[in-house]
């Protein structure tokens, strides 16, 4: 469990997070969603201590990171799978030496174990045939499915996914979604996905956190959030045509 | 940065390969340039030189003297070292920077390895090697020489030897090795800080690997300045 308490964070004269307070539960999927410019990405990086914060807390299973040691950090983040917008993957490497990565730096297993290991975590992600691709010759949807393959292979606690179908078609959008959703049920790990497609929402939000100008606007999970008469969410929500014809046909049919 | 760098090393098994890779990159990749330059910049320290000892006078083996003592004192460690910072310095701060725009380096760093330690100091211990190049060069750039000698007329080799063998003072190859291992250390940080620290995208990218060669070049031209003056002063 992850539990954020009124967390501020500034750059220069800019107050981007204004007190977030939120809990992240173990085995569920959870959302952070908001506009561009909402912070979303800032509060992820504050989560994932890659951004300092002046004030408040985050503490994963109870341990405060801020308070930690270096050594301390480093077991945190050895348990932590991240997922960047852009895979983040390593152009010098392979597809399944990216994979082997997490292993070879932080586990002593012997190279046919970790090779073992690579097969079974690209199977999961059903890219069984991409072992000796460089990530250039990957689309971009094979690109996010390696990303999460290399975030899970070390069996991690917490798992992070910063925008993962961003630039990808809807049909494969949902794959992805579907195997974070999965992923998250499967090993009961703590998932924070940062997003703002409401096709994701529907999809995978178990629990949901709405950031506007930095504040938390709303929380709740994708089967509250119709239903929500909170106004910065419903601008958000029934902003495309699509949701607003829907959002009518669930009016009309519960008059 | 540099202290970082040395904090939380990266495990030996995994460190072994970066260097080697390295090694190959920036060292044994270079050597041809070093090698195409050296030698004709030889040949034409020999023909400016011949060319321009008029007086009957003068001995005609100080051809062989004057190339050996340009070449062994400044052109090999301080000009190679300039196009170095062209060449690996760029190379550097365009990966790096290139790691860092497209999140690589975050990503290393959410692992919880230390990514100053993983990126840069490989490219350090692969620039110790660095000497090796120069000394490359050295024998290139009189071999080079000796080649403008005895194909352009402009001496006899057996003058141009004896010029080489006149005043040899071995202090000049340990001062010119010094000069070398503090540039490649030149050569490997300030590129690094150059492409590590950068912010923005593909643009400032190219911005950065401009900006660190400019720094790098004057910097060397600055140390080269204090160190002859501290040791042949």
């Amino acid at each position: 469990m992850i539990v954020v308490e009124n967390l501020h964070k500034s750059f220069g004269d800019a107050h981007i997070l204004k007190g977030i307070s939120t809990v992240f539960d173990k085995g569920k999927t959870n959302l952070i969603i908001g506009q561009s410019g909402s912070g979303k990405t800032v509060f992820l990086k504050c989560l994932l201590g890659l951004f300092d914060y002046e004030s408040g807390s985050i503490s994963y299973d109870g341990k405060i990171f801020s308070q930690l040691s270096e050594d301390e950090k480093r077991d945190i983040r050895a348990d932590i799978g991240m997922v960047f917008q852009g895979g983040a993957l390593f152009d010098s490497m392979t597809i399944a030496e990216n994979v082997m990565f997490p292993l070879r730096m932080f586990t002593k297993m012997s190279k046919s174990e970790m090779e073992d290991r690579v097969d079974f975590v690209l199977k999961r992600v059903n890219l069984s045939d991409a072992h000796h691709k460089m990530p250039s010759e990957a689309s971009g949807g094979m690109q996010k499915r390696v990303a999460i393959a290399r975030a899970i292979v070390n069996n991690p606690k917490y798992l992070f996914c910063d925008e993962p179908n961003s630039g990808l078609d809807p049909k494969t959008a949902i794959v992805i979604d579907n195997l974070i959703q999965e992923i998250t049920d499967e090993y009961q790990i703590v998932t924070v996905v940062n997003s703002h497609d409401m096709n994701s929402v529907m999809e995978i939000g178990e629990k949901i956190v709405f950031l506007k100008d930095g504040h938390k606007a709303w929380e709740g999970s994708k089967e509250t959030i119709f239903k929500t008469d909170n106004e910065v969410v419903t601008d958000f929500v029934y902003s495309s045509n699509l949701f607003k014809k829907v959002r009518r046909m669930y009016l009309d049919e519960n008059q | 940065m540099i202290k970082e760098m040395f904090r939380k090393p990266t495990k030996w098994s995994v460190m072994k390969h970066l260097i080697l890779k390295d090694i190959e990159d920036l060292i044994i990749g270079s050597l041809g340039i070093v090698a195409f330059i050296s030698f004709f910049v030889g040949g034409v320290i020999t023909i400016q030189t011949a060319l321009n000892i008029s007086n009957p006078l003068i001995p005609k083996y100080l051809v062989g003297f004057a190339t050996r003592q340009s070449i062994i004192l400044e052109f090999a460690p301080t000009f190679t070292s300039i196009i170095m910072a062209g060449k690996v310095g760029s190379f550097i701060t365009s990966s790096i920077g290139t790691m860092r725009v497209t999140e690589q380096i975050d990503a290393l760093e959410v692992m919880g390895i230390n990514s100053l330690n993983y990126l840069i100091f490989p490219k350090t211990m692969a620039l110790m090697l660095y000497p090796f190049a120069i000394a490359v060069g050295m024998f290139l750039g009189i071999l080079g020489g000796m080649a403008a000698c005895v194909f352009g007329g402009y001496t006899t080799l057996d003058d141009y030897i004896l010029g080489l063998q006149t005043d040899f003072d071995s202090f000049h190859m340990i001062y010119a090795f010094i000069k070398t291992f503090i540039f490649a250390f030149v050569l490997a940080t300030i590129p690094s800080f150059h492409g590590y620290y950068m912010k923005g995208g593909a643009l400032e990218v190219g911005k950065a690997s401009t900006t660190s060669f400019v720094w790098t070049a004057v910097v060397i031209i600055l140390l080269n300045y204090i160190l002859t003056d501290m040791l042949l002063g």
